[in-house]
């Protein structure tokens, strides 16, 4: 029985079609990586998935719902960037994944102490301890992006969407950012979908591999067909048989 | 070296600083001394030491009528009015701003009506709020809400829709309602806009609200203006514009301070 169901969804702006025909079946505890060129509309189907838009036809079910109209507590996402709320301290920003539940955004009380006390055991592990009561402006780029991974995390979403989050990163931080996104999800083996532009990553850290293209192209007409899911690769033991060579051209 | 390169010297900052306030007071001093050189009885332009011997007397001595110092009684009755006004502009253009900015049927229906309503001009209303008011204390708090709260709103709104919509689809996501992403995410961020808002539109405040006490008034610092204006007591005017200038600068500097003691996270980056 699949986790996260995706049956024959089709996506539109105006005349230009982004998406038709997309359907995907996902395990529980998968991790999916979704690559394909710019503007093949693996950022729309992640949207989607988050539900921020609504499909244009077909359905997106996880755990047999219904196609969601808003974004809620089932999905939590990390963008490229603005993903962490400026305002609120590293700790507060941990907080408020539990209190922004509540009728008016906050926690009183042993609620509020046991919310810390949770937030200072994700600050442990995500390792940000000693920044708890810094505001994120003053984190490096990894640190915010581990921060709102945390914040995601905190509220135990039922699926985790990225959207290229290491995309602004410099190469070594990515490097240690994939260790602390395996580390975490050995722990925790949760479903997650992440967009990359960079397909060694994607094969890297994906259990599987989805990648968008336009299998039909009308030369007068470009936006008239739109993009589908053309390849679904297996990438798990290092997606053999796209053997990865670790370190081998982490710069290119 | 270019000149966009040349940087002053910490001590040179200083005096660069108090330079044109010594130019002014110079010339002022140099202009009044010929007049009165000309015609002792002047009244134009009071020598510096007229204005200050009058300045000393508005501030300590009570009206020979009323038992009052008048300057203080007038400085009371202007600042309540003003901060009244620009308390009630703060308020509502946050509330509004707020709606505008985060809910798409509360933006169709007022964004275009706020636009055209900032284009009114308060002063041309002013006779309509004496009507309709009376020449109370009501119609020249409504003259600065009208004259200030349009502008305000509609920068507020613009700051709330300039929130990326990562942040508000991050809050969604972690469960927060329409009121907790406005209380909680928007209302924070633009909370040091209203401040910097508040801080522009004092200007146009004290405007509305000298124009609002020389029409019709009893007591403010406006109305004190306009009424020695008639005996060309330029030294009494002086001093109140001098006082007005300072109470000016006085709630500037502290709405500034404000503005980074209850903000830190604005500067975080920095």
């Amino acid at each position: 029985m699949s986790f996260v169901s995706v049956s024959n969804v089709w996506q539109k702006y105006g005349n230009r079609s982004i998406l038709e025909r997309v359907n995907v079946e996902i395990h529980e505890g998968e991790f999916i990586s979704i690559v394909g060129a710019s503007g093949c509309g693996k950022s729309t189907f992640l949207r989607m998935l988050l539900a921020q838009e609504r499909p244009h036809r077909g359905t997106i079910s996880i755990d047999g719902g219904p196609t969601a109209k808003e974004p809620n507590r089932e999905r939590g996402v990390v963008f490229q960037k603005y993903s962490v709320f400026p305002h609120l301290s590293v700790r507060e920003n941990l907080v408020a994944a539990e209190s922004f539940d509540t009728r008016f955004g906050r926690l009183s009380g042993a609620k509020r102490k046991a919310a810390l006390e949770r937030a200072d055991a994700m600050l442990e592990r995500i390792g940000l301890n000693h920044v708890a009561d810094q505001y994120p402006a003053a984190l490096s780029g990894g640190m915010q992006q581990r921060l709102a991974i945390g914040q995601a995390m905190t509220a135990k979403p039922r699926i985790l969407l990225l959207d290229e989050p290491f995309g602004a990163l410099d190469p070594g931080t990515r490097l240690q950012m994939h260790d602390f996104l395996l580390e975490l999800r050995d722990e925790t083996n949760m479903t997650v979908f992440m967009v990359t532009h960079d397909l060694q990553e994607g094969f890297k850290l994906g259990d599987r591999v989805l990648v968008f293209d336009k299998p039909r192209w009308d030369p007068h007409d470009p936006g008239m067909h739109g993009a589908t899911i053309t390849y679904d690769f297996d990438a798990r033991d290092g997606g053999i048989p796209f053997q990865l060579k670790e370190n081998a051209d982490v710069s290119a | 070296m270019r000149l966009i390169n040349q940087i002053p010297a910490r001590p040179l900052v200083v005096l660069l600083a108090a330079l044109p306030f010594v130019a002014v007071f110079i010339a002022y001093a140099i202009g009044s001394d010929i007049r009165l050189e000309a015609n002792p009885q002047d009244k134009l332009l009071p020598a510096p030491s007229t204005i200050a011997e009058t300045a000393q007397r508005l501030f300590t001595e009570p009206d020979r009528r009323s038992k009052e110092i008048l300057l203080w009684k007038d400085t009371f009755a202007s600042l309540t009015r003003l901060l009244g006004g620009v308390g009630i502009s703060a308020a509502l253009s946050l509330m509004i701003g707020l709606a505008i900015g985060l809910l798409p049927y509360s933006r169709s229906a007022f964004s275009s009506f706020i636009a055209v309503l900032s284009m009114v001009p308060p002063l041309a209303l002013l006779p309509i709020l004496f009507i309709v008011f009376g020449l109370g204390e009501t119609s020249k708090i409504v003259l600065i809400v009208i004259g200030i709260t349009p502008f305000m709103t509609r920068d507020l709104a613009q700051r709330v829709l300039e929130i990326p919509q990562e942040q508000i689809v991050k809050a969604q996501t972690l469960g927060a309602s329409s009121g907790v992403i406005a209380l909680r995410v928007a209302l924070p961020q633009v909370l040091p806009r209203l401040i910097s808002n508040v801080r522009l539109s004092l200007g146009s405040a004290w405007l509305f609200l000298i124009a609002a006490e020389a029409v019709a008034s009893n007591v403010g610092l406006g109305y004190r203006i306009f009424l020695v204006r008639r005996y060309l007591a330029m030294d009494v005017i002086l001093t109140y514009v001098i006082w007005i200038t300072l109470l000016a600068f006085v709630i500037d500097w502290l709405l500034k301070t404000l503005s980074r003691k209850a903000f830190p996270w604005m500067e975080a980056g920095l």
